[in-house]
């Protein structure tokens, strides 16, 4: 485009063993929303890296209203106005929102600080920004809708003139997403270029002016929104049409009920009721924060409930830790893999074999025939890609790091699975092999909770989806009933105008 | 291969370090290569073998035991002061005394486990306190006139092997099959790369925690016994600052002091290494303060090595 403030051309990037970026060229005009779009490991991340100057790239050039860079560092990306909004914000919470503007560069009288500038300045670009927050406010007490803000206002106290953002509506609630884009628009008004990093394709349906799909590091394509369709971009996106992404299995109608909670509130849920039955995948839909982790955090034991009941096999259960939980037979596969799910330091073998320790056991000493033969099992039955059984478990892929998780239930005997966000971060192939295991796993009886922030894969797995929002359950759909815009609705019902 | 090569040699490399040690020393001392020295060496580190046990297992969970110095101090007085002052008789002395240092282990991992307090601070604590209580106890005057049978233990011969060794030995094959051979060590390996992950496996942390901790008290406990019959007299000033030593040999020996990795014969080496080091400096006569700023720059450089190595596998 002619008149383009940021360009990136053929920019190449290797790190050891992988090309994350190949190729790949890439341009954002004044006044422009381009969005960028690609499935996790496509290299979105890597490409603003190289904008901001965390990532020297191989090859190629940046060009920054006109002047041309063969790398950047963080303060070049500051003094050319180029400002990236990252998931993680860059916020002290014990400070105000004016002192957090002006984090780094305080505004002084003498030796002090001088508040009352920073404030009236801050006050000055929320007021560009036509939103309202008191710059006196400590950030800690404001929502995350509301920091984002405040990251927003720094950058363009800075004089941002290239707006990237990652993600930016992840961690918000849908009225917190509506008042983003207000903002957004009225920023693209002012002639600032913004870079927009998503995965919800009605959110970049709704906003950008151009997309560009990434796969693999590769640049795919570039179109306008106009010119597009959300099918069209899954296709660039994973390379194949979406109807093959889930694996095919026969409804199982079975009404024995193997999970219920009654009335069940604690850990920042409210009055939670619902059946889940055997063989059946329950999927349990919602925006981030909507509860549900908290929700799966109490059926395990890790969390303490206050009041109501669950009853696991039509008996009550009471688990207190995750122990207690794993002896009743539930299983929990949690959201965040290498912090919470696979143990990345030791071996596969260990992995496997870690819920089962003291059942294997005779007067502590292990026996090791078993140990060995369990996850043996488990490597061959879950496909394991692996040399040997004594390989550390970060050195395996994603995909291959929570079928090790999985094995570990297996091995427990679990019959009732809690499956968190199981795919997050796994690339499309290793994707389809999960969900045929959880199809596996359905055809040996067992019974699976899925929670999925990702549309597709909650109505591709699940027979029955409830939604939560805010610690609450506010829809519940049949198949026959799923669809996208039902289960948002639903997501964002109790948030709805709270902002 | 060359790969491998390197692997093997980075796994081994504290081996190669104390072979050249031996070396060194060898060449450069007439004394130091000889049967009655080497044994002298192996006497000389057989407490700080035994204590790096216990110290091993709470750094693998990625804590630390400063309360070692002191607790080696109190067995010195409260087990002199058991059998000379009340006239008890010597296992009965020694069972109970190694039952209260188990017990302030046992504290000191409650206290970490249940209050999540850091474990720097409450053995910091725990070191203050006991260290005081010894002084307490003996007035801060040595208590002598052990029984004779209980010299055994520090100062006997099974055959041409000193007692400790033995001793020694046997703690280390305990401390190995504990960490090799039963689910406990699994746990402890688990839970010191990462905890929450250990928890939502089904380990119940807190207990693991405790049992650590109170092991370090145990086996610490049990090198102060030996401590006490080897000088043959109860010292309040016995093991003061030994839990630097004990420290220093298990992080040469490789333990991560982030948790989550080591191994036991690895600690082995360290002991050894520190061992032949002390006593080769002796036999060079170097002084005791020179010592000191070695020990110190040792200790630099092993927990140099630790990070370096950590930040290689992070890129």
């Amino acid at each position: 485009m002619e008149n383009s403030v940021l360009q990136l051309q053929h920019i190449k990037k290797t790190y050891p063993g992988v090309v994350a970026l190949d190729d790949v060229s890439f341009d954002v005009a004044r006044g422009e929303i381009h969005a960028l779009i690609g499935e996790n490991g496509a290299g979105k991340s890597t490409l603003i890296k190289t904008c901001s100057g965390a990532a020297i790239p191989d090859f190629g050039r940046i060009v920054v209203n006109g002047n041309s860079f063969s790398s950047m560092t963080p303060q070049l990306a500051m003094q050319n106005g180029i400002a990236i909004i990252y998931q993680e914000f860059n916020l002290v919470g014990e400070l105000s929102v004016a002192e957090n503007v002006f984090l780094g560069r305080p505004v002084r009288k003498g030796i002090f600080i001088d508040n009352e500038v920073m404030e009236e300045e801050t006050r000055k670009v929320f007021q560009i920004l036509n939103i309202e927050i008191d710059p006196k406010t400590l950030v800690k007490d404001l929502t995350v809708g509301y920091q984002q803000m405040v990251e927003i206002a720094k950058a363009i106290q800075q004089d941002a003139r290239i707006l990237i953002m990652d993600e930016p509506s992840a961690p918000l609630t849908g009225a917190e997403v509506e008042s983003m884009f207000r903002v957004i628009l009225h920023l693209k008004e002012a002639g600032v270029a913004i870079v927009y990093i998503s995965h919800r394709l009605n959110e970049i349906f709704e906003i950008s002016d151009r997309i560009t799909i990434l796969r693999d590091g590769h640049y795919i394509k570039t179109v306008p929104t106009k010119e597009t369709s959300a099918d069209e971009l899954v296709m660039y996106m994973v390379g194949r049409a979406l109807t093959e992404t889930y694996p095919s299995r026969s409804v199982i109608k079975n009404q024995e009920v193997v999970f219920e909670m009654q009335n069940v509130s604690g850990n920042g849920d409210k009055n939670l009721s619902f059946q889940v039955h055997k063989g059946e995948v329950l999927g349990l839909g919602g925006l981030i924060g909507a509860g549900r982790t908290e929700a799966a955090e109490m059926i395990f034991g890790a969390a303490p409930i206050q009041s109501g009941k669950m009853l696991l096999n039509g008996r009550e259960i009471h688990p207190r830790s995750p122990r207690e939980a794993i002896d009743l037979g539930i299983a929990l596969v949690p959201e965040d893999r290498k912090r919470q799910g696979a143990l990345l330091g030791i071996d596969i073998k260990s992995n496997i074999n870690m819920a089962v320790y003291q059942s294997i056991s005779k007067a502590s000493l292990i026996d090791t025939k078993t140990e060995t033969k369990t996850a043996e099992k488990y490597k061959e039955e879950l496909h394991i890609k692996t040399p040997s059984l004594h390989q550390l478990v970060k050195n395996l892929s994603g995909g291959n790091q929570q079928k090790v998780v999985l094995g570990r239930w297996l091995a427990a005997n679990a019959e009732f699975l809690i499956f968190d966000e199981p795919t997050r971060g796994i690339d499309v192939g290793a994707k389809y092999e999960i969900y045929m295991l959880m199809n596996d796993l359905l055809r040996q009886g067992k019974t699976i909770l899925l929670i999925s922030s990702e549309m597709e894969e909650l109505m591709g797995m699940s027979d029955r989806i409830i939604v939560m929002s805010e610690g609450s359950i506010t829809g519940e759909l049949s198949k026959e009933e799923f669809d996208q815009e039902r289960i948002m609705n639903y997501a964002s019902r109790v948030g709805e105008g709270v902002g | 291969m060359q790969k491998q090569i390197v692997k093997i040699i980075k796994e081994k490399a504290i081996f190669l370090v104390l072979i050249a040690m031996v070396l060194f020393f060898s060449i450069v001392t007439r004394t130091f290569l000889t049967v009655d020295n080497l044994f002298n060496v192996a006497r000389q580190v057989s407490m700080l073998g035994i204590a790096s046990i216990g110290m091993t297992f709470v750094i693998l969970l990625g804590g630390i035991d400063l309360s070692t110095g002191s607790i080696i101090t109190f067995v010195n007085i409260i087990t002199a002061y058991m059998m000379v002052n009340m006239g008890m008789n010597m296992w009965p002395a020694i069972l109970l005394t190694l039952a209260m240092c188990t017990l302030i282990g046992l504290f000191n991992g409650f206290a970490v486990a249940t209050f999540h307090m850091p474990p720097l601070i409450v053995t910091f604590a725990t070191q203050t306190i006991f260290a005081g209580v010894a002084y307490m106890i003996s007035g801060g005057m040595p208590i002598s006139g052990l029984p004779e049978t209980f010299a055994v233990i520090g100062q006997g011969y099974m055959g041409v092997v000193p007692v400790p060794v033995i001793i020694m030995i046997f703690a280390f094959a305990v401390g190995g099959v504990i960490l090799n051979k039963t689910y406990f060590g699994r746990y402890f390996y688990a839970l010191g790369g990462n905890e929450e992950a250990a928890e939502l496996s089904g380990i119940k942390v807190k207990n693991i925690k405790m049992l650590v901790f109170a092991l370090s008290g145990l086996f610490g406990g049990i090198a102060g016994i030996v401590m006490l019959s080897r000088t043959n007299s109860g010292q309040a000033t016995a093991g003061r600052g030994y839990e630097f030593d004990v420290i220093t040999a298990v992080v040469l020996g490789g333990v991560s002091l982030s948790g989550g990795s080591g191994k036991m014969l690895n600690v082995v080496a360290g002991v050894l290494i520190l061992g032949v080091l002390s006593n080769g400096m002796v036999l060079m006569n170097v002084s005791s303060y020179a010592q000191m700023v070695i020990k110190g720059i040792i200790l630099l450089l092993a927990v140099g090595f630790d990070c370096v190595q950590k930040k290689g596998l992070v890129k």
